[in-house]
């Protein structure tokens, strides 16, 4: 996964094939006769793939949709329309047993390592739960061994098997996360933020156990953050999301060296960057306001309120998504 | 005191007192401050940069809290030693603070009109009429537009980052001679941090105030900061001009820090250098050097006795019994 590897030529058929995605969240109201008033249109028509092997990164502001986008894929939410399809499984038509394959072949990674782990539950109890749920270990003597050697995979001491979560700190207890997303032998798993609870330090050391586990058991990322630096580190591919829409997609350097989107720009000279002279030295884009209600998107195109470049026909069409050069796709009608 | 100082502390030692045992938070440091700089207080969570800070404005609560020894000077004067109506003189009108969540730091059930004119009647005596005419152009000043209408609104109607533009007129009220902010952007998002950073270096300009910036995200020190101190496990390790930090940081902390970070502005040409273990358990009295057990420099002596600030450069001190640049222990 270094830089100087070019995408594949041949293509192998994706692990994950998303089309179209739509997750509306209705808003009700009236206490008896509950009528449906409107919706929170948290993810509003997304498509994209991801190869085998391959880490995709999504990222966007707080609000934007990315968060839903990845629980919705695992149907973790119920889809509101459009396709997703992980390793052959067709997510939103799925019957009850092909959701239990799925379950374990797609895991999840979450943000806050402490909210994320049941306090009451031991170790043991906590990274062999897929293990029982699955019924792939019954024999508890199996299982123990398993969760042994889940926790030597991602660098915690076995010794510690029989400890509860609050003895562990932030970065220790992301590995646990780690090791139960591991435990049922997934193919695709969903980072949602595994980092960004975590000191610095920390960071970097949760960020080269997930690159190694990837490189020896071949996992699938979608990397779910908003911190536009690691993304460019770990991710192959790079989607960009504002408003529940996808706006720029593309390979990290590509996207990194050459946005052009103007929300991607504006975003990406945002990032404060750890070098006090580059730093005083570029230029920045600095978007005036916040961004809009996803219960009312802007009409057109939804950034252009905020668009430095915005023309009158951006609030009256969508863009179209094309694709400007191999791979790298867009949504913008100034591109 | 040296009369361009605003603020000169020396010495800080603050612990907590809990059923676990002692909390060694913040281990005799010391800093100053000149008249109208900006320094960025830089270290992870539980460095003891928050503490250092709240200990200044006699904001820690005794007990459990103890501020053990040390002087804070401000205008002649030790914040940690004069009475507490003295200290309401100071806190919020000469000295005021923007803390990192600005949801829980703002009253849900007041509007912001009430809240922002609160510290004007309060320190400078207004009347209302006089104070909500000063809370409009305070909000003005922040770059809340339509103002007179924005006063009757409560905190809930706001955005995170409208809800910091507050807290930051809020904090300006009195003119303070010096704001405080610790981590003001941290629960922000990029696009909005660069809005506030870049009205926080305006009125920095505008009403030639002093900043202490707390954060524990370098690319915001680089942006903000004329000096930096660099904190680990409540010592100060590395305090230096910002341009020096980056380019010729001294103490392996630091050094490991910077190298543990992605850069958005690079291609990446290899795995991220983590830093080994994790910060050392608070509970144990510190002795030797606190990052010993994750530098790769350590040797015998760093165990044993904890290193002084040492000159290394112009405005350049770094508390290292090994000298990164010679390769020697010093």
């Amino acid at each position: 996964m270094t830089d100087a590897q070019p995408a594949m030529n041949i293509k192998p058929d994706p692990l994950v094939q998303v089309r179209d995605l739509v997750k509306h969240f209705p808003i009700r109201q009236g206490l008896i006769i509950e009528r449906e008033v409107g919706a929170v249109k948290a993810v509003d028509g997304i498509s994209f793939d991801i190869q085998p092997g391959e880490t995709l990164g999504m990222v966007g502001e707080s609000g934007c949709g990315k968060t839903t986008a990845g629980r919705t894929i695992l149907g973790l939410y119920p889809i509101t329309a459009g396709s997703v399809r992980i390793a052959g499984v067709q997510v939103e038509k799925a019957e009850k047993a092909e959701m239990r394959t799925l379950r374990r072949k797609a895991q999840m990674i979450f943000q806050d390592p402490y909210a994320s782990l049941n306090p009451r539950w031991t170790v043991s109890a906590i990274i062999g739960e897929p293990l029982r749920v699955h019924k792939l270990l019954p024999d508890e003597k199996a299982r123990t061994d398993a969760v042994h050697e889940l926790m030597l995979k991602v660098g915690l001491s076995p010794r510690l098997i029989n400890r509860f979560p609050h003895e562990f700190s932030g970065g220790q207890r992301q590995r646990i996360g780690v090791a139960r997303a591991l435990a049922s032998n997934p193919a695709f798993i969903v980072c949602d933020e595994p980092i960004s609870a975590l000191d610095v330090s920390i960071q970097a050391q949760v960020v080269n156990l997930l690159e190694d586990l990837q490189d020896e058991l071949g996992l699938t990322y979608l990397f779910i953050a908003h911190d536009l630096s690691m993304v460019r580190h770990i991710c192959d591919r790079v989607a960009v999301m504002y408003l529940g829409v996808i706006v720029e997609l593309a390979d990290r350097n590509e996207l990194y060296e050459h946005p052009l989107h103007p929300y991607t720009q504006a975003l990406l000279s945002a990032v404060p960057i750890p070098d006090p002279k580059k730093d005083r030295a570029r230029q920045r884009i600095i978007l005036t306001g916040d961004v809009p209600s996803p219960i009312n998107p802007p009409s057109g195109c939804r950034f252009h309120p905020r668009c430095p470049i915005a023309k009158p026909h951006c609030s009256q069409l969508v863009p179209e998504w094309r694709e400007i050069t191999s791979g790298h796709w867009v949504a913008c009608h100034e591109v | 005191m040296k009369p361009e100082l605003l603020l000169d502390v020396t010495n800080l030692h603050t612990r907590f007192h809990i059923a676990e045992g002692t909390v060694y938070a913040v281990n005799g440091i010391s800093f100053s401050l000149k008249f109208g700089e900006t320094i960025a207080v830089v270290g992870e969570s539980g460095c003891g940069k928050s503490v250092t800070m709240m200990s200044i404005m006699r904001l820690i609560s005794i007990p459990p809290g103890e501020i053990a020894d040390g002087q804070a000077m401000y205008r002649g004067r030790d914040l940690l030693q004069i009475s507490e109506e003295e200290m309401e003189q100071i806190r919020g009108r000469e000295i005021a603070m923007v803390f990192q969540d600005p949801m829980t730091s703002l009253n849900p059930v007041l509007t912001i009109g009430r809240q922002l004119s609160e510290a004007l009647r309060v320190h400078l005596g207004m009347d209302n009429q006089k104070s909500r005419q000063r809370a409009i152009e305070l909000l003005d000043l922040v770059g809340i537009s339509d103002a007179t209408h924005q006063l009757g609104n409560y905190p809930h109607q706001f955005s995170g980052g409208m809800r910091q533009r507050v807290m930051i007129a809020m904090a300006l009220s009195c003119a303070p001679s010096l704001l405080i902010a610790d981590e003001p952007t941290t629960a922000l998002d990029v696009t909005i941090q660069a809005q506030i950073v870049e009205l926080v270096l305006r009125l920095r300009e505008k009403l030639d105030m002093s900043v202490i910036w707390i954060t524990h995200d370098l690319g915001v020190v680089a942006e903000i900061a004329e000096r930096v101190l660099v904190m680990y496990a409540g010592f100060i390790v590395e305090e230096a001009m910002v341009d020096d930090l980056y380019e010729d940081s001294r103490h392996p902390y630091t050094h490991a820090l910077l190298a543990a970070l992605p850069r958005v502005d690079r291609r990446r040409d290899q795995r991220l250098r983590s830093i080994p273990g994790a910060p050392p358990n608070l509970l144990v009295a510190p002795k030797g050097c606190p990052f010993a057990a994750r530098c790769e420099y350590v040797f015998e002596h760093c165990l044993a006795e904890m290193p002084p600030l040492i000159e290394v450069g112009t405005n350049h001190r770094s508390a290292c019994w090994f000298d990164v640049k010679t390769g020697k222990p010093r």
